[in-house]
């Protein structure tokens, strides 16, 4: 029993990190009809950036934290303004292929500097011992920052005027330039908040494992996964989708097999796909 | 004879009633005009009796078989076409290959017949070349056959619409607003294409606002307003129906 | 005109095919060698991409599927030759048959994405798998007696490419190859004339699936050795940045961006200035987030417009009754 319950808490944690991920990309998608796939080596970038920030700069994991957030937030918005905007009205596919090129630069690019493996450190390296259950407590810290996080977002666009004016354009984007919305500010903000997210899930993750170039890789396509199940847009999609996943694959991992870990979501994608096209739930689209 | 039957054809989205228990029916080489406000419903009644959405209660015959609920290609191949509200067209490829295309349902070579060459792909070819240069002559677009279908002028672009849903033998044409966004001259063209159509003895059922057209052109009209049908019959008699002048206000001139 | 100044070119080109090995080292025949059979995937791609809209990024994966049906055929099940080769296409064509029966129903990016889901799915399978992929020694490919040399693989890999260029066009200029550029054009409106596009954009991936079945097994043949590698998504990704570059939606334009770029690659890794090697791919990167953005329709796909420019300002006048050109697509 307690082994199952170690297995749900890490499944809980894993699908932290997933709806973290897949918030950024939902909200993307939703607002601005881009497939963004370049969203996890993005996330890759955060992960890197903490290592320098942490081990070679000796800063301090949270203000690296905070650090990381608002750097990715900036290089989310260039994203935006270099390698989309300038594909806006073109078929979606076409910015598809945008962020491929994207992540082959970004990923041969860190692979060219700094090949090998690294890892940072755990904050608080202590292990947690409580109801049966065993848990690092860097688990718990995912799973609270991102509950925080979350909760954080949901204020920002339901309670805010800025927030309003993101679901406005969400909704009808011509309606809202008309209403004098400025569409191109809502598009870096955006990005600016999903980068900052994944930079989040970096960050979290980052002490757990390791920090590799290709460690962005296969996240995005369970992020995706995850969006087009949930819907495309829909906040509330992605994250039953995201915990939904982590738990899933928790248990698959420990029940059933861990060398075939990665595939559990792409074959539970396929069979959906091939019953209902249109994912589960109905997002914007 | 009857070839096209409505009953009680309903559509909704959420809570929207788009279509309210519609029923008509609609004879063979007569021309019958859907007319009302817009959103009254017209192009999605289209959009159901062509297949390209659901009804969600009611039935549609046509030729006396029950077509409810076909996907459009099937309705297209039992000899349906349309043109839609916004020109849909293949822009970038040239005039002559959107023909060839509106023919394809027709023809049959399949992967077998092209590697191998038979004398079906032969023959069937020829017969579609031969069937685009009737239907060029036919709506008059000989000049821009090898344009791309996005670069001609707008009317063109509704003329090889209708065209295109030509090139099928269809026994039944819907044409929805086929004038629209288009000046009075061509407006003319485009009705004496129709006139055209109708006396090949296919069945024509338009959706129009302009009233010349409709009292030129029609046999019978059906009025929708809401979603419902509020009248039908004779042009004249459906003009002067007060229902239907109030839902136009007062905009029907005979 | 025109007609004859393009096939007294493509004469000239086969001349200079068939003449390569008598004119330049052994080593850049194997290059060309692997090139053309990356060529061969490329056309594969362009069916299913350039002409029928479908981003597929399983082709890496099916591709590596080619090579090893062709692999363990030939040298486990110890089939002939001739039978290996075909066989191995239609378990391609087969295995592109189940992943494209659920995947087709959605469109674009997600079509895309649920093909790399594929891609991956196969990946893992070969890397963990380690009775099909032949473990840590790989499989082996034997290689016929006729094709022992260098140049011989070479002029049959040449006649392949050719061969597969061949049905390509009759494809591409036929009532099924417009079909196939309707629904990419504009799907809603091919079902609305009759088409069934579902059917339709399966046939055009099987058939491309086949043909890049073919494409791996000439990998294999010219290496001789395979191992898991060969699945890997990254290859989905070159097939994809080789059209893109040449030019999708034409014939010439994947043999170039395939040959030019594959020959780029290695030239980049021979002159091996240090850091090179790595950096080479962050060089595509980049020029396939320029091409989509400044010329999506390629080399030869820009240059085809830029004729077409050029030939409109030279001809100001329309002519009447055009409509002899009509045979120019149904030839």
């Amino acid at each position: 029993m307690s082994f199952f319950l170690n297995q749900l808490v890490i499944g809980i944690q894993l699908g932290s990190q997933y709806v973290m991920v897949a918030l950024g990309l939902t909200l993307i998608f939703g607002i601005l009809d881009i497939s963004h796939f370049a969203h996890g080596h993005l996330y890759m970038i955060g992960a890197y950036l903490l290592y320098i920030v942490m081990v070679l700069g000796g800063i301090n994991y949270w203000v690296a934290f905070i650090i990381c957030m608002a750097a990715l937030a900036v290089a989310g918005v260039l994203v935006e303004r270099v390698v989309y905007r300038p594909l806006r009205g073109q078929p979606q596919i076409n910015t598809f292929i945008a962020a491929i090129g994207l992540i082959l630069v970004l990923e041969t690019l860190v692979r060219g500097i700094q090949p090998n493996a690294l890892s940072v450190s755990k904050p608080i390296d202590k292990t947690l011992q409580f109801a049966g259950i065993t848990m690092e407590a860097q688990r718990l810290i995912v799973i609270v920052g991102a509950i925080v996080l979350i909760i954080l977002l949901q204020l920002f666009i339901k309670r805010t005027r800025l927030g309003t004016a993101i679901e406005a354009v969400a909704q009808d984007r011509e309606g809202a330039s008309l209403v004098g919305i400025n569409v191109n500010h809502i598009s870096a903000l955006t990005f600016a908040i999903a980068t900052a997210l994944a930079a989040a899930a970096a960050v979290f993750m980052a002490p757990l494992g390791f920090i590799s170039p290709e460690m962005g890789s296969v996240l995005i396509l369970k992020a995706f996964v995850i969006v087009v199940i949930g819907g495309l847009g829909s906040m509330k999609g992605a994250i039953v989708g995201g915990y939904l996943l982590g738990i899933i694959e928790a248990m698959a991992i420990a029940y059933i097999s861990s060398a075939y870990k990665d595939v559990f979501a792409f074959a539970v994608l396929i069979i959906i796909l091939a019953i209902r096209p249109t994912g589960l739930f109905r997002g914007r689209d | 004879m009857t070839l096209l039957r409505v009953e009680g054809l309903t559509r909704l989205f959420g809570g929207l009633v788009a279509v309210n228990k519609v029923d008509f029916a609609l004879d063979e080489g007569k021309i019958l005009a859907i007319i009302g406000p817009n959103g009254a419903g017209k192009s999605t009644l289209f959009n159901l009796i062509g297949g390209t959405m659901p009804p969600s209660s009611g039935k549609i015959f046509f030729n006396g078989n029950d077509i409810t609920g076909w996907k459009p290609y099937k309705v297209a191949r039992e000899g349906i076409t349309r043109t839609f509200q916004t020109t849909a067209l293949f822009e970038e490829l040239p005039v002559y290959v959107n023909l060839v295309i509106g023919r394809r349902m027709r023809t049959r070579s399949g992967l077998w017949d092209i590697i191998l060459h038979t004398p079906r792909q032969k023959r069937e070819k020829n017969e579609t070349t031969a069937k685009v240069l009737e239907v060029l002559e036919f709506t008059g677009l000989g000049q821009y056959a090898n344009d791309p279908a996005g670069s001609i002028p707008q009317e063109a672009q509704k003329r090889l619409a209708i065209g295109v849903a030509l090139m099928g033998d269809p026994r039944l044409l819907l044409l929805d607003e086929p004038t629209g966004g288009v000046g009075m001259e061509e407006t003319d063209n485009i009705i004496a294409l129709i006139d055209r159509i109708r006396a090949k003895g296919i069945t024509v059922c338009v959706i129009e606002h302009k009233m010349r057209m409709i009292m030129s052109l029609a046999d019978r009209i059906v009025v929708l307003n809401f979603g419902v049908k509020i009248a039908e019959g004779e042009p004249q008699g459906v003009c002067d129906d007060p229902a239907v002048i109030e839902a136009y206000l007062g905009e029907c001139i005979a | 005109m025109a007609k004859y100044t393009k096939a007294g070119v493509l004469v000239l080109l086969l001349g200079l095919a068939v003449a390569m090995p008598w004119m330049t080292s052994k080593y850049n025949v194997r290059i060309l060698t692997l090139a053309m059979a990356w060529a061969i995937a490329t056309l594969s791609l362009n069916l299913i991409l350039g002409y029928t809209g479908q981003a597929s990024l399983a082709h890496g994966a099916l591709m590596g599927i080619g090579a090893y049906s062709f692999g363990i055929l030939a040298q486990r099940v110890g089939l002939n030759f001739w039978l290996a080769l075909p066989l191995a296409c239609l378990i391609t064509a087969f295995i592109g048959l189940l992943i494209g029966l659920p995947s087709l129903r959605t469109k674009g990016p997600y079509f895309a994405i649920v093909t790399l889901c594929f891609n991956v799915i196969v990946y893992k399978v070969f890397d963990n798998w380690k009775w099909l992929s032949g473990g840590i020694q790989g499989q082996p490919v034997p290689q016929p007696v006729f094709l022992q040399q260098r140049w011989a693989r070479y002029y049959f890999v040449l006649g392949c490419l050719v061969l597969t260029l061949i049905i390509m066009r009759f494809i591409v200029k036929s009532l099924l190859g417009v079909t196939f550029m309707s629904i990419r054009s504009n799907e809603n409106l091919a079902e609305a004339v009759g088409i069934n596009s579902f059917r339709n954009k399966l046939l055009s991936f099987v058939v491309s699936c086949f043909f890049v079945g073919l494409a791996g097994s000439m990998l294999a043949l010219e290496n001789g050795q395979l191992d898991p590698t060969i699945t890997m998504q990254f290859n989905s990704f070159y097939i994809l940045i080789f059209l893109l570059i040449g030019g999708a939606a034409t014939l010439s334009g994947p043999v170039i961006g395939a040959m030019g770029l594959y020959w780029l690659l290695d030239y980049m890794k021979k002159i091996g200035i240090k850091g090179i090697e790595e950096f080479r791919y962050l060089f595509f990167g980049l020029i396939l987030i320029v091409v989509i953005i400044y010329m999506p329709r390629g080399i030869v796909g820009g240059a085809k417009q830029f004729w077409e420019w050029a030939k409109a300002r030279y001809n100001k006048r329309k002519t009447e009754g055009n409509t002899g050109k009509t045979e120019e697509v149904l030839e």
